[in-house]
């Protein structure tokens, strides 16, 4: 039989919010598959869509953005910008024919662990059927 | 010039080695071409851990570390310092979180191993471009701001002025006391308000190192911590409290008449008035809104008995600019304002009160002088009744938290009323007893055994006028029954709700709020008085509703560590900041535009970055179309190759 698919997301977290969410997962030893591997940046603002396409080209197959909720960025209002600016890389993904279900946007708060692992459960097995991502894969 | 990493993994016991094969990541990250030397450890963070550390650092002569480990937010200082301590710069020392983000959400120690490797060597690649960094150098204007003269506000300021520092207090009514100075006496040992309080607005008008400025708002705050600066607003008086005499003779002459706010409607005053007989600062104000005018051709009458000559129609509004370094913001509270509660009557019938006008009538210095009467006719009221979460705990129309202080006043309310009508029938309609609190649920009890105060575990539904009496239907939910009560007076437990205006206050002052308009502090448990913003700090009920002691419980912690900024000679900003490539930057000025903290501005056609200003968020770096600005340590072209080391394979 063969080994079942096993996605690759990389997840951008914001160090304020989501990355202190999935921190929050841990120290409630809540449960989440290993495919996401995390990396924490400053602001869901920093967050350019050259990291998201980076992230494909390099054969991930999801990525997650992950800031504070609207209206409670830690630097006022950079996930504002993150909004407008996913906005136009949803757009793009549909554009060059990427499955939109490989990009994800999430707002997780310090406080919610339990999101960060539903959410994280929820894109693995989203990614699943969909098979690995070859589209924006650079060949090695 | 390739760098000389060392990789130190901790077991955390079995925290980590017991789902992560540590050894294994350590031996992988051996083969990475920058790391020198890789070795684990069963606890980093201890004394002999750090000595590790420190020993490879020197033996191996290494000029960058990374710990695999905990969350950077737990050891992430210990292990800087210890890097320091071996003669490397701090920031060439990264945390690879593999427990909170690996160890402790996986099951599968293969998966798991996979993963902490992949995290590990993302860090490596991380650190191996960073650069070594120095701590940005600010000086500290040593003085402090307290915003509201309530009772946390008041504390705040006797507090950071009793440690030696000059100390502005705004206040934006005429007198400082707040809503506490309304209250008649305060649970659980019924201390008369007025004769604890007073003897603190005293010390704060005799205080050399507190400047007062009543009547005052604050406009803008600009700067940053240790170095900000304020506008504030002070709104003409029309009356030079160094001349006036508080002869009264002006009170006998204005002919306008407008309800008291202080008595909340109860009472009326003069459009040329003194608060309450105690306000500090002790002198008249005129209230310009409700006076017939400037003009001595339409009134004039108390200009022309003020012997002393204190009022003066020309007085303007000024604008004072103070520059301090820690801002203490107590903006208190207001009451859920009765015309919400439709079911209640929405606030027309003169005998249904909220919790502070029930305060006034109780209260010695009150409209009735202590003696409960109904503000309708002026009689004695014989059955009260008293509900409580009038608001709160509503989610579904009114506020979802519970505002806390309700259950004790209430049972204070009718313990007083009982006390003052001993024939009298009080009864309070309550979801639950929250008496949390060094001697309040004893107090509840006087009230039920010693006062006879009868408790009715239900809510009630409609309220309405008849025949003089005020009916309220409820429910007895604990003895499954119906309840009508003929009262003469219906007292309403509202919510507590942030002052008015603090919204736009919260704005100006760019601080966040929680969903219910309260200050929203930096970490719930941890940084309590804190806001995000550095410099800023919560006291009293602005924050969350709470009680009196609480309140000044955290005024004396948000002063402490306001006290902690005024303290420093210097204070050190993160060197993590943005960083403009000139030949890059084309001076579009979009970073200019993005920038949260006005960090960025065109100098000669190009971005320049106000180090001392700038917070490191990057929102610059992702908006920049020409790459031109980017976050020192935390590059594109560091998370490029992170995200790299991350897909693996």
């Amino acid at each position: 039989m063969a080994e079942e698919f096993e996605p690759k997301i990389i997840a951008f977290l914001c160090k304020w919010c989501s990355s202190a969410g999935s921190d929050l997962a841990g120290v409630s030893r809540m449960n989440y598959p290993p495919n996401v591997v995390p990396i924490t940046v400053m602001c869901s603002g920093s967050v350019s869509p050259l990291y998201i396409f980076n992230a494909f080209q390099k054969g991930a197959d999801g990525v997650l953005v992950s800031g504070c909720h609207p209206g409670d960025c830690h630097y006022i209002k950079g996930n504002f910008y993150a909004r407008r600016r996913i906005a136009l890389v949803k757009e793009l993904i549909e554009y060059i024919g990427l499955e939109p279900q490989r990009f994800k946007m999430a707002w997780v708060s310090a406080a919610e662990g339990k999101k960060y692992t539903q959410i994280i459960q929820d894109f693995v097995q989203e990614l699943k059927p969909l098979g690995p991502q070859t589209k924006l894969r650079r060949e090695k | 010039m390739k760098k000389r990493t060392g990789v130190f993994v901790c077991h955390c016991g079995i925290n980590i080695a017991g789902t992560v094969d540590v050894k294994n990541v350590a031996e992988d990250l051996a083969k990475h071409p920058d790391v020198v030397h890789s070795e684990d450890y069963v606890y980093m963070c201890s004394d002999p851990g750090q000595k590790l550390i420190e020993n490879s650092i020197k033996e191996h002569n290494l000029d960058s570390v990374v710990v695999a480990c905990c969350s950077p937010n737990l050891h992430e200082t210990t292990f800087r310092n210890c890097a320091k301590a071996a003669g490397i710069n701090e920031f060439q020392c990264e945390i690879a979180n593999i427990r909170e983000q690996c160890s402790w959400v996986h099951k599968d120690k293969l998966k798991a191993t996979e993963k902490a490797k992949k995290i590990t060597r993302s860090t490596v690649e991380h650190v191996v471009k960073n650069k070594s960094l120095e701590p940005i150098s600010i000086p500290v204007t040593r003085r402090g701001l307290v915003i509201g003269g309530g009772i946390a506000g008041i504390q705040a300021a006797l507090d950071m002025a009793n440690s030696g520092y000059e100390v502005v207090l705004v206040e934006k009514s005429p007198s400082i006391g707040g809503h506490m100075i309304q209250l008649s006496e305060t649970f659980p040992t019924l201390d008369c308000s007025q004769c604890i309080l007073t003897p603190k607005m005293v010390d704060v008008s005799k205080h050399p190192k507190i400047k007062l400025l009543t009547y005052s708002e604050v406009q803008e705050i600009s700067g940053y911590v240790g170095n900000f600066k304020a506008k504030i607003l002070k709104k003409p008086t029309y009356v030079d409290p160094d001349k006036c005499t508080l002869c009264d003779k002006c009170l006998d002459v204005c002919p306008i008449v407008v309800p008291n706010e202080f008595d909340l409607g109860l009472t009326a005053r003069k459009a040329i008035y003194i608060p309450f007989p105690q306000a500090i600062p002790a002198t008249y104000t005129l209230d310009i809104a409700n006076c017939p005018g400037l003009l001595p051709i339409a009134c004039g009458k108390c200009i022309d008995v003020c012997e002393p000559g204190a009022i003066d129609y020309d007085m303007k509004p000024e604008m004072i600019e103070e520059e301090i370094g820690s801002i203490v913001l107590a903006t208190g509270y207001d009451l859920y304002d009765k015309e919400n509660m439709k079911e209640y009557g929405s606030g027309k019938y003169a005998d249904v009160l909220d919790g502070l006008q029930f305060e006034r009538l109780l209260s010695a210095s009150g409209p009735t002088m202590g003696e409960v009467l109904r503000p309708s006719d002026h009689k004695v009221p014989k059955e009260v009744v008293f509900i409580q979460c009038v608001g709160s705990r509503d989610p579904e129309l009114h506020c979802a938290y519970c505002s806390k202080i309700c259950c004790m006043y209430t049972a204070k309310h009718a313990m007083l009323y009982k006390h003052h009508v001993p024939d009298g029938q009080a009864y309070v309609f309550y979801i639950d007893i929250r008496s949390g609190g060094k001697n309040y649920e004893e107090f509840v009890q006087r009230a039920k055994e010693e006062d006879g105060v009868v408790y009715l575990r239900g809510k009630v539904s409609k309220i309405f006028e008849e025949n003089g009496k005020i009916t309220v239907w409820g429910v007895d939910t604990l003895a499954g029954k119906d309840i009508e009560i003929n009262a003469d007076m219906v007292v309403l437990a509202t919510a507590m709700r942030p002052a008015k205006g603090a919204e736009e206050f919260a704005k100006k002052l760019k601080v966040s709020l929680d969903k219910d308009g309260f200050l929203s502090e930096a970490h719930p448990k941890l940084r309590p008085v804190e806001s995000v913003t550095a410099g800023l700090f919560f006291a009293g009920a602005a924050q969350a509703p709470k009680d009196i002691p609480e309140a000044v419980a955290q005024a004396s912690g948000a002063a402490a560590k306001a006290i902690i900024i005024l303290s420093q000679d210097h204070l050190f900003h993160s060197p993590m900041v943005a960083k403009v490539s000139l030949n890059l930057c084309s001076g579009c000025g979009m970073c200019v535009d993005v920038c949260p903290y006005d960090a960025l501005s065109l100098k000669n056609n190009k971005a320049e970055v106000n180090e001392v200003l700038c917070e490191g968020c990057g929102t610059c770096s992702a908006t920049c179309l020409r790459a031109a600005i980017e976050v020192k340590n935390i590059t594109p072209g560091q998370i490029h190759e992170m995200i790299d080391a991350s897909v693996g394979g």
